[in-house]
């Protein structure tokens, strides 16, 4: 059976549609999710997001163990940081992709992917290098508070200051009178906060800021638009766009991949695969023709089969339809041009750079 | 949920309205509702044959596409194509102006094997 987050009630009060995703039973919308995206983009929308895993490193050994699985460099960080990078494999296939919270040198905050909890925490387990590994999955509701009036409403729930709280900064903080981690971060494109609580209060920490936001007009949003928001943005979702027989190198995360920062797991095969050159890459683009690109579609070059679709929607902020695709290197390039397959007939794309959407 | 006593209903929720000798079809209340946001419609064209069961077109909303099935074999005379523009009205007005394709059908008593109001409510009731 689907699991529920701490939040399963309140979804359902306020009339949520259920869905199951990533063996969770999540709100895939509220409102609908053309107006719950444009909610985010110009007011301010809360998801619940307590499906996310978080596993912690603790001990003296934290950041040094952390840092020999991790894509990115913890080092380069400072306590109260967030850094986003990838856990890797020996073959360089992306575990998951995942965010560091670094509270301080010997304990780490791991946010992980909802339906890679199990697998992560038993790779990071399974290389904890001397330090203290927990899976805190369950002690966590995961609330994200995202779009441009988020600060201002936050602010009034808050004594942390977060005009002096930039991206991908956090801070330990009560919001409505419950201990919480309050991050700068998310993933929508938008400002916008995530706040970490203890499950049991999590419902407590919701409705309090829906109650607060009324004169924002916030808006209680689902996964549909957290998935529109995220792909206008162009962020890799890991299962569709990204997994254990795809490296960064691939998915075009090289900016969270530090060759030089030493040894870790999967940097020899990074190394190698950089040297010998990719046979494929994710790209952006947009559809020429009209149609939506869908995740599983074919990509074609002079009607022969070179590449998979892996995300694709009609962008809500945009009207355009965009997507994400492997495509060999050689279709790679902004202004490449090649086919996606829909329902038997070739639509006619372009690479396009991305993010597709640029906040004003 | 809105279903019209008039119409007649397929399983896969579409709807038929005779209009002389003509067979207008779009889908119900309750397949916009599943559906969520329409963001694109694809149509047949005049003249293309439809067969009773078959697909002859697509819906999609932001997250899922889904397929339209012909209610009676015959022959399209007609298509809504300020739909490919507005596919919104098939959320806001699914039984009026949210219609998709008129069929003259090759045989009139294909609409007989379909659901009547009441089975079709009886019906939906199940699936939810």
């Amino acid at each position: 059976m689907a699991q529920r987050t701490p939040l399963y009630d309140t979804h359902v009060r306020a009339g949520a549609r259920l869905v199951e995703f990533a063996g969770w039973e999540m709100p895939v919308q509220y409102a609908g999710i053309l107006a719950e995206h444009e909610a985010v983009r110009t007011r301010v929308g809360l998801f619940d997001v307590s499906h996310m895993g978080e596993v912690v490193f603790r001990g003296p050994k934290a950041l040094e163990s952390l840092n020999r699985i991790f894509t990115n460099d913890l080092s380069k960080v400072a306590d109260g940081q967030a850094q986003y990078g990838c856990l890797c494999r020996d073959s360089g296939g992306i575990v998951d992709d995942v965010v560091v919270y670094r509270r301080a040198a010997d304990d780490l905050l791991v946010c992980v992917n909802a339906g890679n909890r199990a697998k992560d925490y038993d790779w990071l387990a399974g290389h904890a290098g001397g330090a203290d590994v927990r899976n805190e999955s369950d002690d966590w509701a995961q609330l994200a508070l995202q779009g441009p009036l988020a600060a201002q409403l936050l602010q009034r729930l808050t004594k942390v200051n977060l005009s002096q709280m930039r991206s991908y900064r956090f801070a330990p903080g009560e919001v409505a009178g419950v201990p919480c981690l309050v991050a700068r971060t998310g993933y929508t494109g938008e400002d916008g906060f995530e706040l970490f609580c203890p499950s049991a209060q999590g419902p407590k920490v919701w409705d309090a800021l829906m109650e607060a936001g009324q004169p924002e007009k916030i808006q209680p949003a689902g996964l549909g638009c957290r998935d529109s928001l995220r792909l206008e943005m162009a962020y890799r979702l890991y299962g569709s766009d990204m997994d254990d027989s795809t490296t960064p190198l691939e998915a075009g995360l090289a900016w969270v991949v530090k060759l030089d920062k030493g040894e870790f797991v999967g940097r020899e095969a990074l190394v190698r695969q950089r040297e010998q050159g990719l046979a494929k890459k994710l790209v952006g683009f947009t559809l020429v023709d009209a149609g939506i690109p869908r995740h599983g579609y074919t990509v074609q070059q002079d009607g022969r089969k070179v590449g998979e679709v892996t995300s694709g929607t009609k962008s809500p902020s945009l009207g355009t339809s965009i997507g994400l695709a492997y495509v060999p290197t050689a279709l790679a390039a902004e202004g490449s041009t090649f086919a996606v397959e829909i329902r038997g007939r070739p639509a006619a794309a372009r690479v396009v750079k991305t993010p597709f959407y640029v906040r004003k | 949920m809105d279903i019209p006593e008039d119409l007649k209903y397929t399983r896969e929720h579409e709807w038929a309205r005779k209009k002389g000798t003509r067979i207008v079809v779009g889908v119900t209340d309750f397949a916009q509702d599943q559906l969520g946001d329409v963001v694109y419609v694809e149509l047949p064209d005049v003249g293309d044959p439809v067969k009773k069961g078959e697909s002859f077109g697509v819906v999609e909303s932001t997250k899922a596409v889904s397929e339209l099935f012909a209610p009676v074999s015959g022959k399209v005379v007609e298509v809504n194509d300020p739909l490919s523009d507005a596919p919104e009205t098939i959320n806001e007005d699914p039984y009026e102006e949210g219609w998709m394709i008129a069929i003259e059908p090759a045989d009139a008593k294909d609409l007989d094997g379909l659901m009547d109001a009441k089975a079709y409510r009886a019906f939906v009731e199940e699936q939810e």
